[in-house]
């Protein structure tokens, strides 16, 4: 989450004061990504620098300095909303790891464990949905925030109940050895992490 | 407070000797009047089983079944009928609205199954309407609603009068994700003023609209979720388990 960049996007809005961008940018996404007030200021002081938005007092400090964007900051912001955002999966996803190991851990059962991973996410997708429930059915903006949670999280149960689905098909889940797969899909695997 | 669905140790089988199936094991549910449950599962986890089971359209093997207090196990056919047309409303993917009626007479159907006269069964189906904000569609057919708005009609008419446990199996699994959403609002909006639901899925998404989820394995439940999403939990930090 860029908070620069959903600075710049609140400052187009008009002038506003460094607690009231903190303000605004929780009530905005529902309270989901909470904001220390540390960040908003130290994110405003580096906007600064760069020319990207501009004070009333550029030596001054504290909760009455009101910040504006400049040119150079709507350019920026308008060039970082048509950037495709990263979209290769982090290098290592821990929930894979925690499966793939706990295939080869005598004594542990990877249903249970699968199980375990899917109550807690369901568990936190119905927090979610229970803030969108108790929302204001027009407030679109925390419902784009919540669903991108949901949709991510119910990603990750679908990844685990396809691993519950494949394991169970197994004659035996006995781990594959690395030995066994052929050099060249090893390497490809390896490439693409 | 007597619970509006309980489940006691059911079970079932299907077929005898190398082919018999256990589609069902000892599975324990209660739902009481006002909540949300969803029963959620992989593909032949028995989901659907237990759906027909609580709905008194199929019998347990073993194991006994409470709606509303009363035993299924005790009842004639005729008994179980009537018990099913005044609490007990079904919701199905595919809607089964009748093409030939409007919403309305859609939703007023089943009381005058039940023998109330025409007029009054309208005034009640009506009602039903109404109070899901629904009331504007009432003279309308459903090819002339949307797929979202025919569910809805179809929850309606599940809840109309009486009834107290709507069961619905995969409700906006023909809908797109704000369609669903829509639905299951209504849905939840039902429940809050004292139907006991039981919504059986696949999907994630679904589930995590009822205060509690009950996993299905296997034909066995094996786990639940832990307490009701509610407004203590809401900016609590989430422990990682």
């Amino acid at each position: 989450m860029s908070v620069r960049h959903a600075l710049l996007a609140l400052l187009t809005e008009g002038p506003k004061y460094g607690l009231q961008l903190r303000h605004e940018f929780e009530t905005r996404t529902g309270e989901v990504w909470p904001l220390n007030v540390g960040q908003v200021y130290t994110t405003l002081q580096r906007l600064e620098r760069d020319g990207l938005v501009e004070s009333d007092d550029p030596e001054g400090d504290g909760p009455q300095k009101g910040f504006r964007i400049t040119p150079a900051g709507g350019q920026e912001l308008a060039e970082w909303l048509h950037t495709p955002p990263g979209t290769v999966a982090p290098p290592r996803d821990e929930l894979v790891i925690k499966v793939l190991v706990a295939i080869s851990v005598p004594g542990v059962d990877v249903h249970e464990l699968i199980q375990v991973h899917r109550r807690h996410l369901v568990e936190l997708m119905q927090h979610y949905t229970y803030v969108k429930a108790e929302a204001a059915e027009h407030d679109v903006g925390l419902a784009l925030v919540v669903d991108a949670e949901l949709f991510r999280l119910e990603a990750v149960v679908r990844w685990l109940d396809a691993a519950d689905t494949r394991l169970t098909s197994l004659p035996a889940a006995s781990p594959v050895p690395a030995s066994a797969v052929p050099a060249r899909r090893r390497h490809r695997l390896e490439v693409r992490r | 407070m007597t619970a509006m669905l309980e489940l006691r140790q059911v079970s079932k089988v299907y077929g005898s000797g190398p082919t018999r199936v256990h589609a069902l094991w000892e599975v324990d549910l209660t739902v009481d009047g006002g909540e949300l449950v969803a029963v959620m599962g992989p593909s032949g986890s028995g989901k659907s089983t237990l759906l027909t089971i609580a709905g008194s359209l199929e019998e347990p093997s073993a194991g006994e079944v409470l709606v509303d207090g009363s035993a299924l196990a005790g009842m004639t056919r005729n008994q179980r009928a009537r018990l099913r047309r005044r609490l007990i409303g079904y919701v199905f993917q595919d809607f089964n609205l009748l093409a030939g009626l409007t919403a309305v007479e859609n939703v007023a159907l089943p009381l005058e199954l039940d023998g109330l006269g025409q007029r009054a069964a309208r005034a009640v189906g009506l009602a039903a309407l109404d109070e899901l904000g629904l009331a504007d569609h009432a003279d309308r057919f459903p090819d002339e609603l949307s797929g979202g708005e025919r569910q809805r009609i179809a929850i309606a008419r599940a809840v109309v009068g009486d009834r107290r446990l709507l069961l619905a199996d995969e409700p906006t699994g023909a809908l797109d994700s704000v369609n669903g959403e829509a639905v299951m609002r209504l849905l939840r909006a039902a429940c809050k003023r004292g139907v006991a639901g039981v919504v059986v899925t696949h999907d994630a998404q679904l589930a995590s609209w009822a205060d509690r989820v009950v996993f299905l394995r296997d034909g066995r439940a094996v786990d639940q979720t832990a307490r009701p999403p509610g407004p203590e939990s809401l900016l609590a930090p989430r422990p990682n388990r």
